[in-house]
């Protein structure tokens, strides 16, 4: 009746992850009871869980991506410990508690942390930034959310019922074959990220769709902003790669649910071909999360510069060089694995090849700033920091991109530290920076500025303390995923890096407070112009937060900075117009298409994990259904009356005239 | 909104010299749609490639089992082409009639194409359950795990395509040539069809180069 699914899939006897379950679940109840007792859920569903706004999508995005950061930071927190307890003795997680936790940590942090993160901010600007009023397929993008949302459920899910994979983020066969990891955890690992990956390749095609098809008038490819390109290059990235991974995560799944020998040792299963493809898929990743970081950078230096973007076409052809580039280099991931000299040489030369276009975006960033009025607000801290940091990270990669090196440093402290330093420095202060930029976009009042710096120093120099060590640790020869170890040379760094650790949850602590504090004081710090940073694209020339149509017209755009140049011409523009006709505008209706289907796809991918098949075909009926009764619907659109339009856009215009008759000068 | 691109010299953009054609503006629905589709089918045929290249790194791990040239039997490989082959006619004519507007067109043309797409997964079912009755099924070797996987992958597309052929027909009947509809209807189209493709590479890769050795 319930599969493999019985009492013993709950962990009485492991009190952490019971305790950890157990808060969760209070704090779940707790926050539900508040939402029913205030009355807030007709508020909820009508304007966010059913939503296909891309702006309130793209929020629940960066909602997910921040509570997922919270999870993978506890885990690291949690391996930090362990590492600097763990000398000479068991420590206090036993190795098939550790073995869960950084195997969760990486899949948490690169799947339900990064991705919705860079997704979420390329969902809330990019129409903006184009001009739109939203993305081709508005229902389809908040089916992709609530499937994201679906994989990062089931992953929470096996903290307490089952387990998690013992296996590494990438769940390497022969160790994740049925032989080796007899248990669900595999199968929680790889349920949730063929769900989510669902999610992400559709929000990937509805990107891409959006940006090659929906862009204002003259908004020609060479006129739109730095992040609008790397949009359009991350996100074919994501439609280039993705099914990669559904295709490796099917193979895996059908070795061990029926008995194929895709990578088994036995029958002519060929192990090598799962790290060619699920490499072939990782690569191409981290550049999906780490181009977006890069737009994200290139519109605050511009910003806070007060100046264009230096080598705008040069920005261009590197992201474009890089998006081609990463899909011929994951080899490098496994040098020491026998591909032989030659190979090797080749694979270690593209990956040195393609630090330079990377090379000419940091140039590019730096002469942007080179006679700019600089302005030290928190994004910009965040853009400077990432480029030191990132900087370092580069260099120690093109060291393991030459294959000798990677010999000695394969799997090693070394290269943990090395990917953190790009990933964190690279993706994780790039959403930041993100965030604090695109805030006040985003809800109409500022984030607190002390808060936010102090954010960003105990963050930067908490990653520091926490990392370089582990470099260290790695060129003395220490091994990754070790649960405990017996090296007295190891141990005085695993303590620093758990004091970096403490610093960084300083930086993790400042942040929740800026929220807080900020949320607070919204009135104090409220937007009334729409351009709170004196920005120069066109998110910035709609009101704070955006109406639901984003622009009463479509704005016409005639050169690079568009809203730059509607400043400077604004006498010409449409801001300056005394009555503008006001059309009927229409929109997307509202559609619980997305929610309801993710219900299917959690009750399917459960039961899946748990083999109870009736209620796998009964969630794949209700999905297939729940499509049908959309596409029955008769009226996918309504429409805001003229009028209307008219009323919401003169409040706006009456509130930023001011700010134009005094930037219209420059 | 005008679709008519308007060429003019460019403003405030001093990166242009000379002329500039601008950009006329958002595309209308049926071209972002169809366009939407397309990236999808791109994605999808990346992953179908993946199941080749597995197919082409395993097609010789037979670990003592059968080869292909023994199991594969071409009048059926044949007949299973046929069908497919003429289902994209009909297929073709379906959207034809659609285009038109003519109903008893589009119904027989549709009822034809699932017709032939029922007998191509027919065939390949009993072709399948053949195999696995000889003892040949996908756990007993690497070649047969990517030969099922490969040919499995495509036969579930076209079951998935037959659900929504019918789909489609009921939804013709119940709201007539709407404009969304359509819009469906193309993409239903573009899907058959890229089916079609994929079998021609099946057909070649498996059945036609693994029947000579």
């Amino acid at each position: 009746m319930l599969g493999k699914l019985d009492w013993s899939a709950i962990p009485f006897d492991q009190p952490i992850p019971l305790i950890a379950g157990a808060v969760v679940l209070v704090g779940i109840l707790a926050v539900l009871a508040w939402v029913v007792v205030k009355g807030h859920l007709p508020y909820l569903w009508h304007e966010w869980i059913t939503s296909v706004d891309h702006k309130r999508i793209g929020v629940m995005y960066i909602l997910l991506a921040s509570v997922m950061l919270l999870r993978g930071g506890s885990d690291a927190i949690m391996m930090r410990i362990q590492q600097a307890v763990a000398y000479q003795s068991q420590g206090y997680l036993p190795p098939e508690h550790y073995n869960q936790i950084f195997s969760a940590h990486g899949t948490i942090m690169i799947f339900f942390v990064a991705m919705p993160f860079v997704i979420g901010l390329m969902n809330l600007i990019v129409p903006l930034q184009l001009g739109v009023r939203d993305v081709a397929f508005p229902t389809l993008n908040s089916v992709g959310f609530w499937l994201t949302a679906t994989g990062a459920l089931l992953v929470n899910l096996s903290l307490v019922i089952g387990e998690f994979a013992r296996t590494g983020w990438l769940a390497f066969p022969p160790l994740s074959e049925l032989s080796y990891s007899p248990g669900v955890g595999v199968d929680y690992y790889a349920w949730s990220l063929q769900i989510s990956g669902v999610g992400t390749l559709v929000a990937g095609i509805n990107l891409v769709t959006t940006v090659l098809k929906l862009r204002t008038k003259g908004m020609n490819y060479l006129r739109m902003p730095m992040f609008c390109w790397t949009t359009l290059a991350s996100n074919l990235l994501i439609v280039a790669a993705f099914p990669i991974l559904t295709a490796t995560l099917a193979m895996l799944l059908l070795d061990r649910y029926l008995g194929f020998h895709f990578f088994t040792n036995e029958a002519g299963g060929n192990v090598m071909m799962f790290m060619n493809l699920i490499w072939a898929w990782g690569h191409p990743e981290v550049y999906i999360l780490v181009l977006p970081a890069f737009g994200i950078f290139s519109e605050v230096v511009s910003t806070f510069s007060g100046k264009a973007l230096f080598g705008y076409r040069s920005m261009v052809l590197a992201t474009m060089a890089i998006c081609v580039i990463s899909f011929m280099v994951w080899l490098h991931h496994f040098f020491t694995m026998g591909a032989g000299p030659d190979v090797n040489a080749i694979f270690g030369i593209a990956s040195m090849i393609i630090a330079i276009p990377t090379g000419v975006k940091i140039y590019n960033w730096l002469f942007t700033m080179y006679g700019g009025r600089i302005r030290f607000e928190t994004p910009m801290l965040w853009s400077i920091g990432f480029m030191v940091t990132f900087i370092i990270g580069g260099l120690t990669g093109v060291l393991v991109a030459v294959p000798p090196a990677d010999f000695i440093l394969h799997n090693s402290m070394f290269l943990v530290a090395h990917f953190h330093n790009v990933i964190i420095g690279g993706v994780l202060f790039g959403a930041f920076a993100g965030f604090e930029y695109w805030f006040p976009k985003a809800f109409g009042f500022r984030l607190n500025d002390r808060w936010g710096k102090l954010a960003f120093w105990f963050t930067f120099l908490g990653f520091y303390v926490t990392f370089i060590p582990l470099y260290v640790a790695g060129m003395l020869g220490m091994t990754r995923r070790m649960q405990h170890y017996d090296v007295a040379a190891w141990r005085p760094w695993m303590l620093v890096a758990a004091v970096g650790m403490a610093v960084l949850t300083i930086g993790v602590i400042c942040q929740i407070m800026q929220l807080v504090v900020s949320i607070r004081n919204r009135e104090a710090l409220r937007d009334h112009t729409g351009d709170p940073w004196d920005g120069r694209s066109l998110e910035w020339a709609t009101s704070s937060p955006p109406p639901v149509f984003n622009f009463a017209f479509n704005p016409d755009v005639r050169g690079e900075d568009a809203y730059w140049d509607l400043k400077a011409h604004a006498k010409q523009q449409s801001l300056q117009h005394d009555a503008p006709e006001y059309h009927d505008i229409e929109m997307p209706r509202n559609s619980p298409t997305g929610f309801v289907c993710a219900f299917f796809a959690t009750v399917m991918g459960f039961a899946l994990i748990w083999h109870i098949w009736w209620m796998v075909i009964l969630g794949g009926i209700g999905a297939f259904a729940t499509f049908v009764v959309f596409a029955w619907r008769d009226h996918d659109e309504y429409v805001i009356p003229a009028e209307e339009v008219a009323a919401i856009d003169r409040v706006n215009l009456e509130e930023r005239r001011s700010l134009v008759s005094m930037a219209g000068t420059v | 909104m005008s679709m008519t691109a308007t060429a003019g010299r460019a403003h405030a953009d001093p990166h242009h010299i000379g002329l500039v054609i601008e950009h006329p503006g958002p595309a209308p629905k049926r071209i972002v749609t169809a366009y939407g589709f397309w990236v999808f089918l791109l994605s999808d045929i990346v992953m179908f490639s993946c199941f080749f290249a597995a197919y082409a790194v395993l097609a010789d791990q037979t670990a003592g089992g059968p080869k292909g040239s023994e199991i594969f039997e071409q009048r059926n490989v044949a007949i299973e082409t046929v069908c497919l082959l003429l289902s994209s006619f009909t297929c073709g004519m379906a959207s034809i009639a659609a285009d038109v507007r003519n109903r008893l067109w589009f119904y027989l043309g549709m009822a034809v194409t699932c017709l032939l797409g029922l007998i191509f997964l027919v065939i390949e079912f009993r072709e399948f359950a053949d195999l696995v009755a000889r003892g040949y099924g996908p756990s007993r070797s690497a070649f047969l795990t990517a030969f099922f996987s490969l040919v499995g992958c495509h036969g579930l597309h076209v079951s998935a395509g037959i659900l929504w052929l019918l789909t489609m027909m009921a939804q013709v009947f119940a709201k007539g040539f709407r404009a969304d509809v359509l819009r469906r209807m193309m993409c239903f189209a573009l899907f058959w069809h890229a089916l079609d493709i994929v079998w021609v590479g099946v057909f070649s890769v498996v059945y036609l180069l693994g029947s000579g050795v």
